[in-house]
């Protein structure tokens, strides 16, 4: 099992589900901090060319896919040039070296929020987000080329999981940053339902899609749907809302300035719908997550443990 | 306990006071709520007792809605096709307001609503938790499955924003809402609201004016704003029509099932006009 990725959180965590029953190597330019000593860990850029030494040198059955890059504070160049880059790489070697298994990490965002938007997107729903918010095209791009490559390379079984708001207490995304604010802005009379899953049970569902047989583009929804004010309630933090006029003023000139560090933008998200439905998931995979809503959302402060 | 939490808690009790005692219980019978007491579509029944507050008093004082084959409607799923006119949306909320207070046992009725209330503050928020959806294909179809009362008015714009010379004229049809019901097997109640298309007599729609404000219709009554008047509310319940056939059927197929539901309810329409003795009372 080859795991892109494998320093970040996902990664770590994945490791950790995996390397008992299994031999696992990871790819990751990043240090490993508290690596298992069955894991083989390979520091190198997976754009390189020396990404494909490891699948020379091991026999990969099968790859989860997730070195790909999320932090809000790298520009949006780097974001792209890294992840469809990586991506690329990655669907090369697999192709090449017949790998039995892909495992690919997308996201929910890709449908992009929108007042139009039905409250339940199911997997065939265009992927609208870039229409108004240009910095995740390179997300959909990643989703693109692997929606290709399964279609492409049939004896690959290539499974793509679009999770909705990842969350846990030392995640670095949009999401969990906003909701670590202790005085978050709100949009004044807009209280959008979210959908959010732990990333203890992202990993699981990682894990899960690795199931011989499995094939697909997948939706994967945590415990339900909350409204963003009850996140903040059971946070116990105190949101300030803002006239989304004003809001989108605001913070367009502060980005442009670069004293903030999501475009205007990210409001949709806590603007507009966007959720999806994940009953095709459950039903075909007989997966749950492990966390209650409670859990999930409080997870963003401190570990379940 | 903040300001707005009693002034929530004051307009359940004062719901709860002009309805049957048990409407809380019953209306929780069946339901799902999370442990933060909303459904998957953000209707929060704590939330929507609170609101519907100022329209049961509505419809008990003010308009005086008289409800005629209740009965009618059956249990489980069921599309509410309905007549639509008087510029504010007050005979969606008092088709709502009758099916919580008066049916049996009371029921919570979800309509489509415009795509363009989703980009209003406060209207999404408040549409959103009392249990009325943007109106796709998608989401429709979604809660006749989970066995909902939905509420279609397939007038649509045209409808509500009718000029007085225009009452209880029926505009053209859409046939979404065939199709759904071909699809679901979900029968159609017609449902005529004899009163509303007199509340805010419009003598003129100033589309354009209305467009430099992004509002897709600017009626002008004699009074300016669109206020609606206490007319006297008559809501008629048509016996449940069932349709067989295709639900991909060609338009003209599903337009002749469509002109049988408006045919109902033109005919309850112009029974109720005969009936009655005025507008106001």
């Amino acid at each position: 099992m080859l795991v892109t990725g494998i320093s970040g959180n996902l990664g770590r965590v994945v490791a950790k589900l995996l390397h008992r029953t299994e031999r696992v190597a990871g790819i990751d330019r990043r240090p490993f901090v508290g690596k298992p000593k069955d894991v083989e860990h390979f520091q190198i850029d997976l754009r390189k060319k020396k990404t494909e030494d490891v699948f020379r040198k091991l026999p990969v059955k099968a790859i989860v896919h997730m070195g790909i890059m999320h932090d809000p504070r790298m520009s949006a160049e780097d974001h792209h040039n890294f992840n469809v880059l990586g991506t690329t790489r990655v669907l090369e070697c697999a192709a090449k070296y017949g790998v039995k298994k892909l495992v690919v990490l997308s996201s929910a965002n890709v449908y992009g929020p929108s007042p139009d938007n039905s409250n339940f997107l199911s997997e065939d729903a265009p992927l609208m987000a870039a229409s108004r918010f240009p910095s995740v095209r390179d997300l959909i791009e990643v989703d693109m080329l692997a929606h290709g490559f399964f279609w492409r390379q049939p004896s690959v079984e290539t499974v793509v999981v679009r999770p909705v708001h990842i969350v846990g207490p030392t995640i670095k995304n949009a999401p969990s940053n906003y909701l670590r604010l202790k005085r978050p802005m709100t949009l004044m009379g807009f209280d959008p339902m979210v959908q959010l899953i732990h990333m203890q049970d992202v990993g699981s569902a990682l894990v899960t899609a690795l199931t011989p047989g499995l094939k697909g583009v997948y939706n994967v929804t945590g415990p339900g749907e909350v409204p963003l004010s009850s996140c903040f309630k059971e946070l116990g933090a105190r949101p300030l809302p803002v006239p989304h006029p004003i809001a989108r003023g605001l913070l367009s000139s502060m980005f442009k300035y670069r004293l903030a560090s999501y475009p205007p933008e990210e409001l949709d998200h806590i603007q507009f719908l966007c959720m999806v439905d994940g009953a095709r998931w459950r039903k075909e995979t007989g997966w749950s997550p492990g966390s209650s809503m409670r859990d999930t959302i409080r997870g963003v402060l401190s570990d379940l443990s | 306990m903040g300001l707005s939490d009693t002034i929530k808690q004051g307009l359940r009790q004062w719901t709860l006071a002009m309805s049957r005692d048990d409407l809380d219980e019953r209306l929780r019978d069946g339901r799902t709520a999370n442990e933060y007491g909303v459904d998957p579509f953000g209707l929060s029944l704590e939330y929507a007792l609170s609101a519907v507050g100022p329209f049961v008093w509505l419809f008990k004082n003010y308009f005086r809605v008289q409800t005629y084959g209740l009965a009618h409607v059956p249990a489980g799923r069921v599309l509410l096709v309905s007549n639509h006119g008087g510029q504010l949306p007050v005979d969606g909320a008092m088709i709502g307001v009758a099916l919580l207070t008066e049916a049996k046992p009371p029921r919570i009725v979800r309509s489509m609503v415009e795509k363009w209330v989703g980009s209003l503050p406060y209207v999404s928020t408040f549409f959103s938790r009392i249990g009325q959806i943007v109106g796709t294909p998608e989401n429709c179809r979604r809660l006749l499955e989970n066995d909902e009362a939905i509420l279609v008015f397939p007038e649509g714009l045209k409808g509500i924003s009718k000029l007085y010379a225009q009452r209880y004229q029926l505009q053209d049809f859409g046939l979404g809402f065939m199709r759904l019901a071909l699809e679901t097997k979900t029968p159609i109640v017609p449902v005529a609201v004899v009163g509303s298309e007199e509340q805010a007599p419009a003598l003129i729609n100033l589309k354009s004016v209305g467009k430099l404000f992004g509002m897709p219709a600017l009626p002008v009554t004699p009074y300016g704003l669109p206020f609606p008047l206490p007319t006297k509310y008559r809501i008629y319940f048509g016996e449940p029509l069932v349709f067989t056939g295709r639900a991909d059927d060609e338009d003209a197929e599903l337009e002749k099932k469509v002109n049988v539901v408006k045919g109902a309810i033109q005919s309850m329409l112009e029974k109720g006009l005969a009936e009655r003795k005025g507008i106001f009372f």
